[in-house]
């Protein structure tokens, strides 16, 4: 059900890259262990982000975690009306809950493909 | 890792399992928000079986627990509860814990935190060495099982209880559930109605399902640890490693009104020179914010930009629609109504002092 086109990192972020333009988003298993979910922090247009480091904090109930970057690059533009809309993420984190478009410079060694991310949540459990 | 007699039970009700204690243990079943406002409105089922829960009897029971705790374990009847601590020599505290008097007064029944179950034990046969009595550790013989919420007592009462009417909070008795011998308590820790039931090993299965198909046609569902976390934060309940820890005083903490200095307990003296200084400097107070973000323990407290504390339990409130949070601040900042700042991701964000707890149920 994950779509084949994306990378994921195993702190659950994705990306899709398509002609040097990365979409990112946090993945169904993200949506889920996190919960209830509250508050999004995303960075502004403009801004530029780095492989590992962290680009926002999303907030539960219980806890705020940091989203960290599959790519390196400059912010082309941010999903402005997600933060007011948090349950489209549990709806279709893959489309509608995108959460940057980055234009990449470089993509995280780590990233894995849908079928290593498949086996990485369930090891997880 | 250990695990109760329900694990598979809540795996089946699609619970999510985390370490809790070094207990594998059922955090939420269908989030957070929803499962605590199961139980202000209805009724929740919990699995407690991490708890520790140790015996203690013989000749000398009473004055060992003198010993042991701050509370004044002299003025418990039988059949009754009281919250207490254990402190160490500097008056810091263990653990809380509490001390239930058998209904027969053949000896004492003590319920502690399953984070410090190791080291409570060691402080509890250390202290009981030079009195006659017997510190016996049943947290492995027994399970425990909590049905918290309004409605706890008309559900509770189907399973073959006897009238629990007359049981006050705090109070407890020996009955049978499901013709399970059980030790069953009016207490919790979620500001709720409830009962607290303890029975044997093995058979917390037969009790579990027994009470869902009892409370089934009024919404009785199971709850997880992170519900409870947040319900007993809003009821202005410490917990262990956030209110309360090794670095702590019970003094600081509000918790006075479970220190009794009618009795030599351990730690007495360090908390008595703490009142003649007039305190640590610091108390615990809650707060409250308005804020788009949520403090979290750790976070600093800043009042005109100079930190003056740090968030012991934050979180949002399902009850009251807002942030909520304890933290530890300079004596000066306590009054209700004082705005102080949260610092998150190096931001101030406003909060005020409020009166705890922040919810109390109408009785």
């Amino acid at each position: 059900m994950r779509p084949n086109d994306c990378k994921f990192l195993k702190s659950h972020e994705w990306c899709k890259v398509v002609d040097g333009i990365a979409t990112i988003g946090i993945t169904d298993y993200a949506v889920s262990h996190l919960s209830d979910l509250v508050f999004l922090d995303l960075p502004a247009k403009g801004s530029s982000v780095t492989i590992g480091e962290s680009f926002g904090e999303i907030e539960s109930v219980k806890a705020v975690s940091s989203l960290y970057s599959p790519v390196s690059g400059e912010v082309l533009d941010s999903n402005k009306d997600l933060p007011d809309n948090l349950d489209w993420l549990g709806q279709d984190p893959f489309g509608k809950a995108w959460m940057l478009k980055v234009r990449v410079t470089a993509v995280s060694p780590e990233v894995m493909d849908t079928k290593a991310y498949d086996a990485h949540c369930k090891a997880e459990g | 890792m250990h695990k109760t007699a329900l694990e598979s039970i809540h795996v089946n009700h699609g619970a999510r399992m985390v370490p809790f204690c070094g207990w594998n243990m059922p955090v939420q079943y269908r989030g957070i928000l929803d499962e605590a406002r199961t139980v202000r409105t209805k009724a929740g089922l919990f699995d407690l079986g991490h708890m520790g829960r140790v015996k203690v009897h013989g000749k000398q029971a009473e004055a060992y627990l003198q010993r042991l705790q701050t509370n004044d374990v002299a003025a418990i009847p039988p059949g009754r509860i009281r919250y207490s601590m254990i402190l160490d020599e500097q008056g810091l505290t263990q653990d809380d814990i509490l001390v239930y008097r058998n209904p027969k007064n053949d000896g004492f029944f003590v319920v502690i935190n399953a984070g410090n179950h190791d080291r409570d034990l060691a402080i509890m046969q250390k202290v009981a060495q030079g009195f006659d009595c017997v510190v016996e550790d049943h947290t492995f013989k027994l399970g425990m099982i909590a049905i918290q919420g309004p409605l706890s007592q008309q559900i509770t009462q189907r399973l073959g209880t006897g009238d629990l009417s007359a049981l006050k909070y705090y109070a407890w008795m020996e009955t049978t559930v499901c013709g399970i011998r059980t030790t069953l308590s009016r207490t919790g820790y979620t500001g709720e109605d409830g009962f607290e039931v303890y029975v044997p090993t093995g058979t917390e299965p037969q009790v579990w399902n027994a009470f869902l198909e009892a409370g089934a046609g009024e919404g009785l569902t199971p709850i997880g640890l992170g519900a409870r976390d947040t319900l007993r934060h809003e009821a202005g309940m410490p917990l262990y490693g956030h209110e309360i820890n090794e670095t702590t005083n019970p003094l600081e903490a509000g918790l006075d009104w479970a220190v009794k200095f009618n009795h030599d307990f351990v730690g007495r003296a360090a908390l008595e020179r703490v009142q003649q200084a007039g305190g640590t400097g610091r108390k615990l107070v809650g707060i409250t914010s308005p804020s788009k973000r949520c403090p979290r323990q750790g976070y600093v407290i800043t009042r005109g930009g100079k930190n003056v504390g740090v968030v012991c339990s934050g979180s949002i409130s399902p009850t009251l629609d807002t942030n909520i949070a304890t933290a530890y601040v300079q004596t000066d900042c306590t009054a209700p109504g004082t705005a102080l700042e949260f610092v998150v991701r190096d931001k101030g964000e406003p909060c005020t002092v409020v009166p705890m707890p922040f919810y109390k149920r109408a009785r």
